[in-house]
């Protein structure tokens, strides 16, 4: 019996980057874009993770996971231009002590709304791929509108805490502060997801209900509570991932959600429908690859991800790290 | 039959626009081993998933313990004390077979709260399991996941243990060795009821038998009774033990 991990995806990012270096010529332009690369996809990776679980768990389609993140950006506007004064302090301390409880509120907002759209959108239409596109997307589309009734349709300014603005110079590299802070907030995500997944009774039961929701059951395990909890969970790092997004772009516009549910269903294809894993290396290749083509050839960066999802499904047609008995 | 652990009464499923079951009656008498036989298409696994809660009766009633569980979910039908292993074995391919079996213990957070008597017992009667232990179970040959999914229904006392196909594709020394423990399980009280087309094995651990045709339980008695009536295998079964 082999226990060979599967590690030819891992090797991916790597050989990404590598093949972007001689394209991008300078080290030191290159060392940029793949610290925003890695910037964006921690941050993709935060809000596909809840995403890929719900639908790995319940067979469910949410196109409507979008306004979760559009949520939590705005929901940060109204925290952090509260606290006016630790966001316009030079000292990053008082910057974190100000995004904490944006990002903080800004789940617990988002994830009260994810238990009301599973409750009311979600459940009538369980086992309903095509009812589940519609209404899911019809739910976005109602979402976006309130937050214009509550936030205003134009476009709002998000900006970094004067502390996460600017870059630290390493070599003649410039490496943005705040990527490095998304980076590192995508890391601690990562971590205490995979934690949780693989340390507690009830991540074991979360990679169970993947692969067979009806064993699970068979096992005296209600799997409907535990969907709810993944949803709300998931709703919430949407949030979460959307303060992210807000600060990464510094504006916010209440159609931001559909705007990264493009990329996000990109990630969670390549990465294998329910596998948190592959999410993870979906996302950083599809932030690296962006931002390479935005710098290469910008007009061709939305296509360069496409034509990454095709590349990755012919090579392995159920994504990088397939669920097993999917 | 005095007191059965299970009956069912004129059950009838439907799956979708297709009538399966057409008024099951079926008893499973307490501590003992009731084999369901009959051809492919039968209705013995839509019987089973029925017992279960995973599809609806559409009419009839299913009772376990003196309780009717005719309209429960699987999980409290399961939470009652019932234990199924499915024909595909329901394994968790990408958990560890330790995973697998602290999922199966609902009381237990870790292995290491798994009953340590119990375990070892398990792994007298599957030492694959042992072995395997820190494995991940897709990894495991055919026969030893059986092995895992039986050791599964019974990492914690059950009243009832239903298990589907238990012998489909195994070696033969892997069905002995499968023999060996329902024949323990069987003398430590638990009640099974069986599904099976292997008729040789059928007849080794089969204290009663139940045969469907049809969607019906067309035949109900003695195991015994029936391996000595040829006649009546042929007719039931088109086939002699």
């Amino acid at each position: 019996m082999r226990l060979d991990f599967d590690y030819k995806p891992l090797l991916l990012v790597p050989v990404l980057a590598l093949l972007a270096l001689p394209l991008v010529g300078s080290g030191s332009t290159w060392l940029t874009l793949t610290v925003a690369g890695l910037a964006m996809g921690m941050i993709i990776f935060i809000i596909a993770s809840g995403l890929t679980l719900v639908f790995g768990l319940m067979d469910v389609l949410n196109f409507g996971h979008g306004v979760f993140i559009a949520l939590g950006a705005f929901v940060a506007t109204s925290v952090l231009g509260a606290m006016g004064d630790w966001t316009g302090s030079s000292d990053i301390w008082r910057n974190l002590l100000a995004v904490l409880p944006a990002m903080l509120v800004a789940m617990a907002v988002a994830g009260a709304v994810g238990l009301a759209f599973e409750r009311f959108i979600v459940r009538p239409v369980y086992g309903q791929h095509l009812k589940q596109i519609l209404i899911t997307m019809g739910g976005m589309i109602i979402g976006e509108e309130l937050i214009k009734v509550i936030w205003g349709p134009q476009q709002i300014p998000l900006p970094l805490p004067a502390g996460m603005q600017g870059s630290w110079l390493i070599g003649e590299a410039a490496v943005e502060k705040y990527r490095v802070v998304a980076v590192i907030v995508g890391l601690l995500v990562f971590a205490l997801l995979a934690w949780t997944l693989s340390r507690t009774k009830v991540g074991l039961l979360i990679r169970a209900g993947v692969q067979d929701r009806e064993m699970v059951e068979s096992l005296g395990y209600r799997i409907r509570r535990l969907f709810v909890g993944v949803f709300v969970a998931g709703s919430a790092l949407a949030g979460l991932g959307g303060v992210m997004w807000g600060l990464y772009q510094q504006t916010v516009i209440p159609q931001m959600g559909a705007q990264v549910n493009i990329l996000i269903f990109i990630v969670i294809i390549i990465g294998g429908l329910g596998s948190t894993a592959g999410a993870l290396i979906g996302a950083l290749l599809v932030g690296l690859m962006a931002n390479y083509t935005g710098f290469l050839v910008p007009k061709v960066a939305l296509f360069s991800n496409i034509a990454l999802m095709v590349a990755v499904l012919l090579w392995r047609p159920q994504g990088v790290y397939p669920v097993a008995n999917r | 039959m005095s007191n059965p652990l299970l009956t069912l009464e004129g059950v009838h499923t439907h799956i979708g626009a297709y009538h399966i079951l057409h008024g099951v009656d079926l008893q499973v008498p307490r501590g003992q081993l009731t084999m369901l036989l009959g051809r492919n298409g039968a209705g013995k696994t839509t019987t089973l998933r029925t017992i279960m809660g995973l599809w609806q009766a559409s009419a009839g009633r299913i009772a376990f313990g003196g309780q009717d569980i005719t309209k429960r979910h699987t999980p409290q039908i399961a939470q009652l004390g019932i234990a199924y292993v499915p024909e595909n074995m329901g394994i968790f391919a990408d958990l560890t077979v330790k995973e697998n079996m602290v999922l199966a213990a609902r009381g237990a957070r870790s292995a290491a709260q798994i009953d340590g008597e119990r375990l070892a017992w398990i792994f007298r009667l599957f030492p694959a399991v042992q072995k395997f232990w820190n494995h991940p179970a897709g990894k495991l040959s055919g026969g030893q996941k059986q092995m895992l999914a039986v050791s599964r229904a019974i990492v914690e006392p059950r009243e009832l243990l239903i298990v589907d196909e238990p012998s489909k594709g195994l070696a033969p020394a892997i069905i002995n060795n499968m023999i060996d423990a329902f024949q323990q399980l069987k003398a430590s009280g638990v009640t099974i009821l069986l599904v099976e087309q292997n008729l040789s094995f059928a007849r080794r651990l089969g204290d009663h038998v139940a045969v469907m045709d049809n969607g019906r339980v067309v035949h109900a008695g003695r195991m015994q009774a029936l391996a000595d009536d040829e006649a009546l295998q042929q007719r039931l079964l088109g086939l002699s033990l």
